[in-house]
């Protein structure tokens, strides 16, 4: 889902620039708190991953494909500040070295991969968490679920950006309808590679990842 | 770099950019596919970097597909790897100074 220009008008795409401006700010001081020597790594190669594999359309229905979005894979590896700029990273490379997505639309993609799909996406996984068992595949299960939310969620920010300022004239129901159903496969797809990705790292190095490491600390708070 | 974790999400990142995006799907994605049933696809403007050397994941220049689609995969891979390692490496450093 990268927004090319000339679909929103340039005063929105302007203001959705300054409010993704804002939030990767403020991210950029989350995250500064957040990493370490162990995480700074796996963070890295969050972004990377999640590059190479947006490279890797998969078909979806005939003549349509989709590719990851990666909003919850990388929140729940790296933690939701981390997240949206490694998001915000991988979106503007995209933009700027292949023409991915339009230039004066990148607060857009921005807006809804790096903003609304991470924090959506990790308040879910929160969400889900919580009513699962404390254990690690829980972690798994609840990233899954988060995932495919993230999708539509990133879909309803463009709806809203269609709304506020469309260069066309199509009804907001049409578009929210066309949109929404165009995605509901590509969410299935999101959730399967979040939860094989998620898998393999909680196989191998659970300490790293920031959505498990916060079931520890709270059980260690009851225990006291 | 200590952790093996990261050296295999590394090479799989280039294996998957370089070699295994010669066969994903080709078709529009659904966004693009949706822009167009609805009817919207038409006011989309090409990038002003529509002509530049990686524009759409190939490499100007190099004919072969393959070799320009992966070609393209790899110098989008060591971008990301360089500069996201670089911000969070940085950042990690203000983490040090503070505590």
């Amino acid at each position: 889902m990268h927004i090319p220009d000339g679909f929103i008008d340039i005063p929105t795409s302007a203001a959705f620039a300054a409010v993704a401006a804002v939030g990767v700010a403020a991210s950029l001081k989350g995250a500064a708190k957040s990493l370490d020597e162990k995480t700074a790594p796996l963070a890295g190669l969050t972004a990377t991953f999640i590059f190479a594999v947006q490279m890797i359309n998969f078909p979806v229905a005939a003549g349509t494909s989709g590719h990851l979005f990666g909003s919850v894979l990388a929140a729940v590896l790296v933690g939701p500040y981390v997240a949206t700029l490694a998001l915000s990273v991988v979106l503007l490379l995209q933009a700027l070295l292949f023409a991915d997505g339009g230039l004066t639309a990148a607060g857009l993609n921005v807006f809804n991969l790096s903003l609304v799909g991470v924090w959506v996406g990790y308040g879910a996984f929160l969400l889900v968490k919580k009513i699962l068992p404390k254990n690690k595949p829980s972690i798994t299960t609840a990233a899954t679920i988060a995932g495919f939310i993230s999708v539509p969620a990133a879909v309803m920010g463009f709806v809203l950006q269609y709304a506020i300022g469309a260069n066309s004239t199509f009804s907001v129901t049409a578009v929210f309808a066309g949109m929404m159903s165009a995605h509901v496969l590509i969410g299935v797809g999101e959730a399967v590679i979040t939860a094989f990705s998620v898998t393999a790292v909680m196989a191998s190095r659970p300490d790293l990842v920031y959505g498990y490491r916060g079931t520890k600390a709270q059980l260690e708070i009851r225990k006291a | 770099m200590k952790n093996p974790l990261v050296v295999v999400g590394l090479v799989l990142s280039l294996v998957l950019a370089g070699g295994l995006s010669y066969y994903a799907s080709s078709e529009p994605d659904g966004f693009e596919k949706s822009a167009g049933e609805i009817g919207f696809l038409d006011t989309a403007e090409d990038s002003p970097l529509a002509d530049s050397p990686l524009a759409e994941y190939g490499v100007a220049g190099v004919e072969n597909e393959r070799l320009s689609g992966g070609l393209a995969g790899v110098i989008g891979v060591a971008s990301t790897a360089a500069i996201s390692f670089g911000i969070f490496y940085t950042l990690r450093r203000f983490n040090k100074s503070r505590s």
